[in-house]
């Protein structure tokens, strides 16, 4: 969110002034715990150097953490738990500080546990397809890393030169090949993770499926509020022989719309699917002359990939449906680095917008795709009403949408504005039969506008599982639920049979 | 009690919890002897909760009441040339019910999945949201109608395979597929155990994209109904290559050539193909023994013949593998738990796990059906199971004995 600075509208835990007032002793027993090592020191206490850990992606929102331990060992991990456990301290976990939703948003009172030192990939096990990585390795690296046999890591959020895998696994995160390929709940394979009170456990492995409850899959994608993190399993797939892509424009988005439908109606799932809207297209195209057409409404980026013959067949079934549907522009990828081009204007869209305004805030909601004409419509109504500019770029495939809403945060009241049309946008997904977030997550950002999309009795049973984990809600508490309740009052009982709406209903 | 609306199920939980009573969760009750013995008062019989409420071909989404029948969903899909793409098995037979019987809700409760799991997922993978009724007698939902979506705990992968024990579910929509143009399955005639292992691994290692990998020892293909399988006279390894047409062609062109090294090679066209992937992904074709016991191993999948290899076991256990070796079938005549320890062992020591599908009752008394619980992992499923059910209503001891 451009370079604003602390504007702290947000409502966090009240800072727990006892932890702070010790803080000179908890820094002294985690330097026990973590004395400076090969890689550097264990604990940062300087607020100079505290400032690199104030936000993650969503940087409007600052806050220096009270301190930063870095450990490097699963054992420190948990006895750094243990320690704050019994002391009632919270907790914050980071890997690469790349969360556009605030997930890694320091507490003033809490232990910020940094993971870049688990840095290394263990062990690449190309007979069972699995790499065994410490969770502060990059995305890519895993590809790097297995790409001398012809494999790679099939989720791909635009970060992932610097996301780390456990950070993935946190946020469950997507990107553009998710149709396809899945999300990384759908990749991932086992984790060892250390619990608040300091206990180690192993949730999967080299297998498929749980043998018990699928704790794995409820621990993906919950935001550093169950467990860290200290080792992940993933599953990796034999990179495709080729792969094409087609720049599709069309004088409507209705019409790109309709081919997107007609391609997955026909059965055809391809490796990406992205669609860009007229402001999007002509920022993109300004900035990396991708060669993209700029008298189109919409344009499609459709990727085919697997074997030559299969790319082949089904790139001219798309170039049929595109021409059936009225497309005024087709171009097809001729060599990797033509297709890389075409994807180059695609990844670089957010910093192209960029350039138009001196900020912009980036939305991730979902939506049924069929909903997206008549969704873009009302975002280029409330773009006049709150008069700042918007620009579209969609994960067609699986309806996917994040608008970049453009303001200048030096002008007053912009920002708000800027949250309020962000939000009302995001409503408008759930609105329209979607969802908040499809692949940033809820963290501070979209917390408050968990309401919308659930009642309290579905917000109430999601925190039950928070105290399965963390009775005592230390871990990254002020992210994705807007009230904590306690768990003994979310333990109780409340159901007799005499409220229930029909007490005199006769057994069935 | 057999409920037909949502309402009536929140009324029948609350009843429960109200009066102390236990409750079974069924949906028509084909894979109810999958796991122990679920001591309640009543069965609350959730297929009278039937039909298909929203099914919309192009968004690749389809939600229906939990107590649709399975071959309803798949008929409708049929149409539409899509399909789950998970498989689920027909356990039915198994168990003695009739084929073809379950629903929609009983596959997501056991978190079925078939040979396509190794390529597609399982259940888990395709539940994008659902309605239920927990244990303490509320009605919530999690998740949504489409594919992205991070919003909140992911509640759907909690559910599924959670055999009725947290909550009782009411709707669920999962994720649809289209159907492959063409299917074609590649059969490898005579390698043994570790050798099929390693073919399927070369297979699954290629760039053909392969779509499903089982091995049959000599006496299961003898028992397959495709003539090529079961007229082979030794095992017979099988690869399958699903998509359109050309691509198809040029798969199967490419994984006969590295893998002519394993044995003799044959083609199944499609109607073949179905058959034994069917039977296969059903289990009962090959392990039917009336009195049998039968095991699920899931191990990594280089894992999954040496662990048979090392029990060295009687020649009356029968087995066969799928996901490329990571998932082993074994059946044991019933009353023969001195193996199951050992067992439980070889399998534990790889990560994995080792489920009792079928068993006599009285075996069941005597072993646990699910993997036995770490010390860790355990804690957390007791803890997990008294935020959703801490009346212990749903499905008691279905699982665990004491949960």
């Amino acid at each position: 969110m451009g370079s604003a600075n602390t504007n702290m509208s947000l409502k966090m835990p009240e800072v727990d002034t006892s932890v702070v007032s010790r803080r000179d002793d908890i820094i002294n027993r985690l330097r026990q715990i973590v004395p400076p090592g090969p890689l550097g020191e264990g604990v940062i206490d300087d607020p100079r150097a505290l400032r690199a850990y104030e936000c993650d992606g969503l940087s409007a929102y600052r806050q220096l953490p009270m301190v930063v331990v870095l450990p490097e060992t699963t054992q420190q991990v948990s006895k750094i738990l243990a320690y704050c456990h019994e002391n009632g301290i919270k907790v914050v976990a980071r890997g690469s500080g790349t969360s556009l939703s605030g997930g890694a948003l320091p507490l003033a009172d809490a232990v910020m546990i940094g993971l870049g030192k688990f840095n290394r990939v263990l062990e690449m096990d190309f007979d069972n397809r699995c790499v065994v990585t410490q969770p502060g390795v990059s995305n890519l690296a895993i590809s790097h890393a297995v790409a001398h046999r012809g494999f790679y890591y099939a989720p791909d959020p635009s970060s992932q030169i610097a996301c780390s895998i456990g950070g993935n696994v946190a946020e469950n995160s997507g990107g553009v090949h998710c149709l396809k390929y899945g999300l990384t709940t759908n990749n991932v394979l086992g984790v060892e993770m250390v619990l608040m009170n300091g206990e180690v456990i192993r949730l999967g492995g080299k297998h498929l499926d749980a043998g018990g409850y699928d704790i794995l899959g409820v621990v993906t994608g919950s935001e550093g509020l169950l467990g860290i993190i200290t080792e992940v399993t993933v599953r990796i797939l034999r990179k495709p022989e080729t792969a094409r892509a087609a720049l599709i424009g069309f004088p409507q988005v209705a019409a790109a719309g309709d081919c997107v439908a007609s391609i997955i109606g026909e059965g055809i799932i391809p490796g990406g699917m992205e669609m860009m809207d007229r402001p999007a297209i002509k920022a993109a195209e300004a900035f990396v002359h991708a060669g993209y057409p700029l008298d189109v409404e919409a344009l499609l980026i459709v990727e085919l990939d697997g074997p030559q013959a299969e790319v082949d067949y089904l790139i001219g079934r798309v170039q049929a449906i595109a021409e059936r549907l009225g497309a005024t522009h087709f171009r097809l990828s001729t060599s990797d680095a033509e297709r890389e081009n075409f994807w180059a204007g695609r990844k670089a869209a957010f910093p192209a917008v960029g350039r138009l305004s001196p900020d912009y805030y980036c939305m991730d909601g979902t939506i049924p795709r069929g909903r997206l004409p008549e969704v873009l419509t009302r975002i280029a109504e409330m773009s006049k009403a709150y008069n700042l500019g918007v620009a579209n770029v969609f994960h067609a495939g699986d309806g996917n949408l994040h608008p970049l809403i453009l303001y200048d945060a030096n002008n007053e009241g912009e920002l708000e504005k800027a949250e309020a049309f962000g939000s009302d946008i995001l409503k408008l997904c759930v609105e329209v039969g979607g969802v908040l977030t499809g692949e940033h997550g809820v963290g501070v950002e979209k917390r408050d506008l968990m309401p919308t999309m659930f009642n309290e009795t579905d917000l109430n049973q999601q925190q039950r599982v928070k105290c399965a984990f963390d009775p005592d809600g230390l871990l990254n508490p002020g992210k994705m639920f807007p009230t904590l309740h306690r768990c003994a009052e979310l333990g109780r009982v409340h159901v007799h049979r005499g409220e229930t709406r029909f007490p005199d209903l006769p057994r069935f | 009690m057999k409920p037909t609306s949502e309402t009536d199920v929140l009324d029948a939980v609350v009843a429960a919890v109200a009066d102390e009573t236990r409750l079974e969760i069924a949906g028509n009750g084909t894979k109810r002897g999958w796991g122990h013995e679920v001591v309640a008062s009543e069965i609350l019989d959730l297929s009278g909760l039937s039909g298909i409420t929203l099914y919309e071909p192009s968004e690749l989404v389809l939600t229906a009441k939990a107590g649709t029948p399975l071959r309803a969903v798949t008929a409708a899909l049929d149409e539409q040339h899509q399909q789950l793409a998970f498989e689920p098995p027909d356990f039915g037979p198994l168990y003695g019910a009739a084929p073809d019987a379950g629903t929609i809700g009983g596959v997501v409760g056991c978190n079925l999945a078939g040979p396509r799991r190794i390529q597609t997922g399982a259940a888990r993978d395709h539940l994008l949201g659902f309605r239920a009724v927990s244990g303490r007698g509320e009605l919530f939902k999690s998740g949504g109608r489409v594919v992205k979506n991070v919003t909140g705990f992911d509640l759907s992968k909690l559910i599924a395979g959670s055999f009725g024990t947290l909550a009782a579910m009411t709707e669920v929509t999962v994720k649809v597929l289209p159907q492959p143009e063409k299917i074609r399955t590649l059969l490898i005639f005579g390698a043994g155990d570790a050798d099929a292992v390693k073919a399927m691994s070369t297979a699954l290692q290629s760039p053909y994209e392969v779509s499903a990998a089982a091995h049959l020892p000599a006496e299961q293909a003898g028992r397959s109904s495709v003539s090529y399988v079961s007229g082979s006279g030794g095992s017979v390894t099988a690869v399958r290559v699903e998509g359109p047409g050309p691509s198809v062609e040029a798969r199967l062109a490419g994984l006969r050539q590295q893998l002519s090294g394993y044995g003799d090679l044959e083609e199944l066209h499609s109607s073949n193909s179905r058959t034994l992937w069917a039977e296969l992904r059903d289990v009962a074709p090959f392990l039917s023994g009336a009195n049998d016991m039968i095991w699920r191993l899931s191990v990594p999948p280089m894992s999954g013949a040496e662990i048979i290899a090392d029990l060295s076991l009687p020649l009356e256990f029968r087995h066969f593998y799928d996901w490329g070796g990571g998932l082993v079938w074994l059946s044991t005549p019933a009353g023969k738990l001195n193996a199951a320890s050992r067992l439980r062992q070889a399998v534990m020591e790889t990560g994995g796990h080792a489920t009792l599908v079928r068993a006599p009752d009285a075996d069941k008394r005597e072993t646990d059906v699910f993997q036995p619980l770490s010390s860790g992992g355990g804690a957390l499923t007791a803890r997990l199971k008294d935020n959703f059910d801490p009346r212990r209503v749903l499905n008691p001891g279905r699982m665990y004995r004491d949960l």
